[in-house]
């Protein structure tokens, strides 16, 4: 459910880590809560994003949500198949629906972020409170 | 009168079965300190044969453009109105309709608003169109707060020739939102592009056209094209839809986003209101887009069927981060652009334009030959001009009266420098003979 | 079989249109006007015959559901009967022949229509003054928050006041005119009994809120019983109040939001006052303020001066205009004539009614759906799915089943702090017979959930299309015709 290689944010925000460089998705967890992602809105590539800035909106059928950056940094590539095929992220959120790649300013900020096991049992709290 | 169905017996019984004694106990929650003590101090009320003679009698207050000969345009414009769309946009089935949330009871007015933007696209060569505005002078707000957006720029260029409620509009909306707008000038009756082009700059979210602008004269959509693109801004331009028959479209000469007033298509010109707002732009903007718009899809066995779509640009979705806060539009008077369209058809739509285009022109020779007349320009036109006069525009409208003509806007109150030029607007409704006695008491002013 | 579009009738030299002769020398358009400026392709639009035009779209409304059609409970929306008289009295010449520009002394008629109206609106919602330029609702709440921000201007704290503040039951057009007039949105919670949490309002108030923006009755369809408190809390703040007047036809000639504190509200005359919808407008929403915001309203107003009503633009406070000429005027011309003909009496029975309908309906149901908030309610009530929700069925599957038996559906995923939200807004004009047998139909479909849930997944199946794919519409969008699409018309 959560691969063991990533980081979780309390956003539902993963990251996948090779040095300076940090791929962005929402977890499988966030894109069952959304339903259906019917469209998506991309960052100009080269542009800057702070730590918790909006990184991407995301359009489901009820509701508009946004993707928040876990990392500062500058935003290298942005997965321009997505505007196209927004459902890749309900079907692969870790894989080709992934949103942005980041070079981070501050790889701390990592230290921030959940493991797997720590992201699940905040998820099944999270699903708790209702 | 109150047009409620039930008798004294319905009501007891229905309250017995809330299980409440009478009406007041339901609404025992509003606060007696609140509570209305009195009666609304309101006239008596009116049987249906004696309202329908009161509203008589106040409409005949009214002298209309039927029993007298309009030149009066700037805006709003005595196109003819066929028959067919008063019949068709009062099928009831239409008319007492709501916003088309479920689609499968409403296909109607759906598939008639996805006609409707279908037409709009062809008749201003973009690629989308939305479901309706509030008018054009709302388009132009509305383009203009989509273009900073889209740009993340805070800055709007808009000619001075652009019609002024609209600018007031735009000015209203841009205030409140921090957008600063900026105002070139004209030179001829056209917009000063040189003027535009140093406006312009890297500041800039959007240029903001009017054409024909508001003194009727055919502007240079393409050199101001070429003015915001070269900054990196957007081409906003504001259309006569009815003057598309014969003038280029947005789309041809690289606009961006085309708004504008659809009054002409179909809708009566009613005191300022409803008309028709429209907005159509290139498919790059659509997330970026206001408004409603229907789209197509399909049922389970495949059938097709029309939908409200891309949704989550809207108020109810998107609450304070919506493109616009619009949600009632004007889709009847879209309905009325569609019939009215369809009805003129490909040839109609440029024999219309023709038409006004004659009449205005034949107009403009008859009234620049008499002694003491002028045009204000010699830029091209194309339903509306404005001719400098020997005597005040307001005097020479009150003369025209006598003989039952609506003369053109007088100039002044907009632009105090042309405080001796009318503004005359010639449709194809105008006849030779009708052009000819406006010139003849117009002589006998001179 | 599918419906073909107006293009896909479509034939190459087929006409409807007929226009007057060019009775004027014609010349060439390229002598008249540079070649530039000529369009070089013609628009594509469809050449069809007159009787096939009429057909189709006579077609395309027997597609449609309307209030003439049959019952349509939408909440929030006030779907009333459209009194045919007025659709009569805006047609007539006098009123739909008018142009906006011709001088004051030619439209005396429609001048005091205006004038009397905006007074009528003044006195039910206990106001001062009222504009009738805004278009709708939206455009009304947009303009009302543009006054108060002028208000706050003109004495010095416009700067400072920043917020503006919503509950979490307001409609979406509540926020986002805030936002679209340069304010942060700040929402406060709902207390249990529905109404506003006034500690989560006494937390949220500072001297950086310019308004609360309110509808009471609220989006729940209750009355909040604390309005004197909340106004009070606002009012010491230095904030004012907004009521989004969406839902006045629960109480006209009983209450006023003037006598209950707001300071500015806006009307629907589309809702309250039976103008149509139109099928998505136009609608109209004249904003009525207390005296202190009058200098602000939009110009032109209209005045009365020794008799003759004029448009008056010399108000240097005004916000400017928020839209070309005077309002939907014909709109106006509708409700002018609803007022004239109910009168004080036929108002305050029209909301009674309303409230009794709604509370019957509410009753009736409450058996077979979970009703979140149970007391008395207003015009509207809120009912949720959750019961139906046990046996997978969701709000949205009932309310495409409710198709099937002839009755627009309810307002459905709103408000959105009720689960599942079912908003059911009967309105005076409906008849017990036509309560009852929505009530059958509802309880009918109550059964079904627990019976044949699929049958309810895949409704409707009497419509004129089955259930629309909603999800390839927008991540697919197709919004428009084009001509190298084959599609088979039938």
């Amino acid at each position: 459910m959560y691969p063991g290689d990533l980081k979780y944010s309390e956003k539902h925000e993963w990251v996948r880590v090779e040095g300076k460089i940090a791929t962005v998705g929402i977890t499988s967890f966030a894109q069952e809560q959304l339903g259906a992602i019917v469209g998506v809105g991309l960052p100009e590539e080269g542009s800057k994003v702070e730590k918790h800035g909006a990184l991407a909106d995301l359009d489901s059928m009820k509701t508009a949500d946004q993707v928040f950056s876990p990392v500062s940094g500058k935003i290298v590539k942005v997965n321009r198949a997505l505007e196209e095929r927004p459902e890749l992220i309900n079907d692969d959120p870790y894989g080709e629906g992934w949103v942005a790649v980041i070079e981070m300013a501050d790889p701390g900020e990592l230290a921030d972020l959940m493991n797997a096991s720590e992201y699940e049992a905040f998820v099944a709290e999270e699903a708790s409170k209702g | 009168m109150n047009y409620v169905p039930h008798t004294d017996r319905d009501r007891s019984e229905m309250l017995a079965e809330i299980g409440v004694a009478n009406l007041a106990e339901l609404f025992s929650d509003i606060p007696s300190d609140v509570r209305l003590g009195h009666e609304l101090r309101l006239p008596a009320p009116m049987s249906e044969y004696d309202l329908a003679r009161h509203m008589g009698a106040l409409a005949s207050k009214n002298r209309t453009t039927d029993d007298l000969v309009s030149f009066l345009g700037a805006g709003a414009y005595d196109h003819f109105v066929p028959s067919v769309v008063r019949h068709l946009v009062s099928r009831s089935e239409f008319y007492t309709a709501y916003t088309p949330y479920q689609a499968e009871i409403s296909q109607g007015m759906l598939q008639a608003i996805f006609e409707y933007q279908t037409l709009m696209c062809e008749l201003t060569a973009m690629d989308v169109s939305n479901a309706s505005l509030y008018d054009g002078a709302t388009a132009v707000a509305e383009a203009a707060t989509m273009a900073c957006r889209q740009t993340r720029r805070q800055q709007v260029v808009i000619s001075a020739a652009v019609h002024p409620e609209y600018r007031t509009t735009l000015k209203t909306y841009a205030r409140n939102l921090g957008i600063d707008v900026v105002e070139a000038g004209m030179k001829d009756g056209a917009t000063d592009l040189e003027e535009l082009g140093r406006l312009a700059s890297s500041a800039t979210a959007c240029v903001i056209l009017q054409n024909p602008n508001f003194l009727g004269s055919v502007e240079s959509m393409e050199v101001a094209a070429e003015v915001a693109h070269r900054n990196g801004a957007l081409f906003v331009a504001c259309v006569d839809p009815i003057s598309l028959g014969i003038l280029a479209p947005p789309g041809e000469y690289g606009a961006d986003i085309a708004v504008g007033e659809g009054q002409g298509l179909g809708s009566p010109m009613s005191f300022g209101g409803p008309y028709l707002g429209f907005l159509t732009c290139r498919q790059e903007l659509i997330r970026n887009m206001p408004g409603r718009v229907a789209g197509e899809t399909h049922d389970p066995q495949g059938r097709r069927g029309y939908i409200l779509t891309l949704q989550a640009r809207e108020q109810h979705i998107r609450r304070e981060r919506a493109t616009s806060n619009i949600c009632s539009n004007e889709a009847l008077s879209a309905l009325a652009a569609a019939v009215y369209l369809s009805w003129l058809g490909k040839d109609g739509m440029r024999e219309v334009a023709d038409l006004c285009l004659q009449k205005a022109h034949y107009a403009f020779d008859r009234v620049a030959a008499i002694p003491g007349f002028r045009p204000v320009s010699e830029t091209p036109f194309f339903k509306e001009f404005a001719v400098r006069m020997p005597v005040a525009p307001e005097q020479a409208g009150a003369a025209l009266l006598e003989s039952r003509i609506l003369g053109g806007l007088p100039l002044g109150r907009y632009y105090p420098d042309l405080g001796d030029a009318m503004l005359i607007a010639v449709t194809e409704k105008r006849t030779k003979e009708e052009i000819d006695s406006l010139c003849r008491a117009l002589e006998g002013l001179a | 079989m599918t419906m073909p579009l107006i293009f896909e009738r479509s034939e190459a030299g087929r006409r409807a249109y007929s226009l007057p002769e060019c009775d004027v020398p014609r010349k060439d358009a390229t002598e008249l006007l540079p070649g530039w400026a000529l369009r070089k392709r013609a628009a594509d639009l469809p050449e069809v015959s007159e009787v096939d035009l009429v057909r189709h779209y006579t077609k395309l409304s027997q597609r449609n559901h309307g209030v003439d059609v049959g019952f349509y409970p939408l909440g929030s929306c006030t779907m009333k009967y459209n009194p045919k008289v007025n659709e009569d009295a805006a047609a007539l010449p006098g009123f739909s022949a008018l142009h906006p520009y011709q001088p004051e002394e030619l439209a005396q008629g429609a001048l005091e229509l205006m004038y009397e109206l905006g007074r009528y609106l003044c006195e039910i919602g206990g106001m001062d003054e009222a504009t009738l330029q805004p278009a709708a609702g939206a455009h009304g709440e947009l303009t009302g928050l543009m006054i108060i921000k002028a208000y706050h201007e003109s004495r010095g704290d416009g700067a400072e006041r920043t917020k503006v503040i919503v509950p979490d039951s307001a409609h979406g057009t509540n926020p986002a005119s805030a936002a679209f007039c340069g304010y942060k949105v700040v929402e406060v919670k709902s207390d249990g009994r529905g109404g506003v949490d006034l500690d989560s309002l006494r937390a949220a108030m500072s001297d950086e809120v310019a308004a609360l923006m309110l509808t009471n009755p609220n989006t729940l369809g209750l009355f909040d019983e604390n309005i004197v408190e909340i106004a009070k809390i606002v009012h010491d703040a230095g904030g004012l109040l907004y009521y989004d007047g969406a839902n006045m036809n629960a109480i006209m000639g009983i209450a006023r939001p003037g006598d209950m504190g707001f300071d500015v509200l806006h009307f629907n005359l589309h809702k309250t006052f039976s103008t149509p919808h139109g099928g998505g407008g136009p609608g109209s929403g004249p904003v009525a303020v207390k005296k202190a915001l009058a200098p602000f309203l939009p110009v032109p107003v209209v005045e009365k001066t020794d008799g003759k009503f004029v448009l008056d633009y010399a108000r240097p406070q005004s916000i400017g205009k928020v839209k070309a000429f005077y309002g939907n005027f014909n709109v106006m011309v509708k409700a002018y004539a609803y007022i004239r003909a109910l009168g004080a009496k036929g108002l305050r029975q029209a909301s009674e009614n309303a409230v009794l309908n709604a509370n019957y309906l509410m009753r009736k149901l409450a058996p077979y759906y979970h009703l979140p908030y149970d007391r008395h309610c207003k015009h509207e009530f809120v009912l949720s799915g959750e019961y139906q929700l046990a046996s997978g069925v969701h709000t949205g599957d009932i309310a495409k089943m409710l198709l099937d038996y002839g009755f627009h559906a309810p307002t459905v995923y709103f408000p959105l702090i009720v689960k599942e939200a079912i908003m059911v807004e009967p309105t005076e004009t409906e008849s017990r017979d036509t309560l009852d047998a929505f009530v059958d139909a509802m309880i009918g479909i109550a059964q079904l959930a627990e019976k044949d849930p699929e049958a309810l997944h895949t409704a409707p199946h009497k419509m004129v299309v089955g259930r629309l794919d909603d999800v390839t519409a927008a991540r697919r969008p197709v919004l428009r015709w084009r001509p190298n699409k084959q599609t088979n018309a039938g």
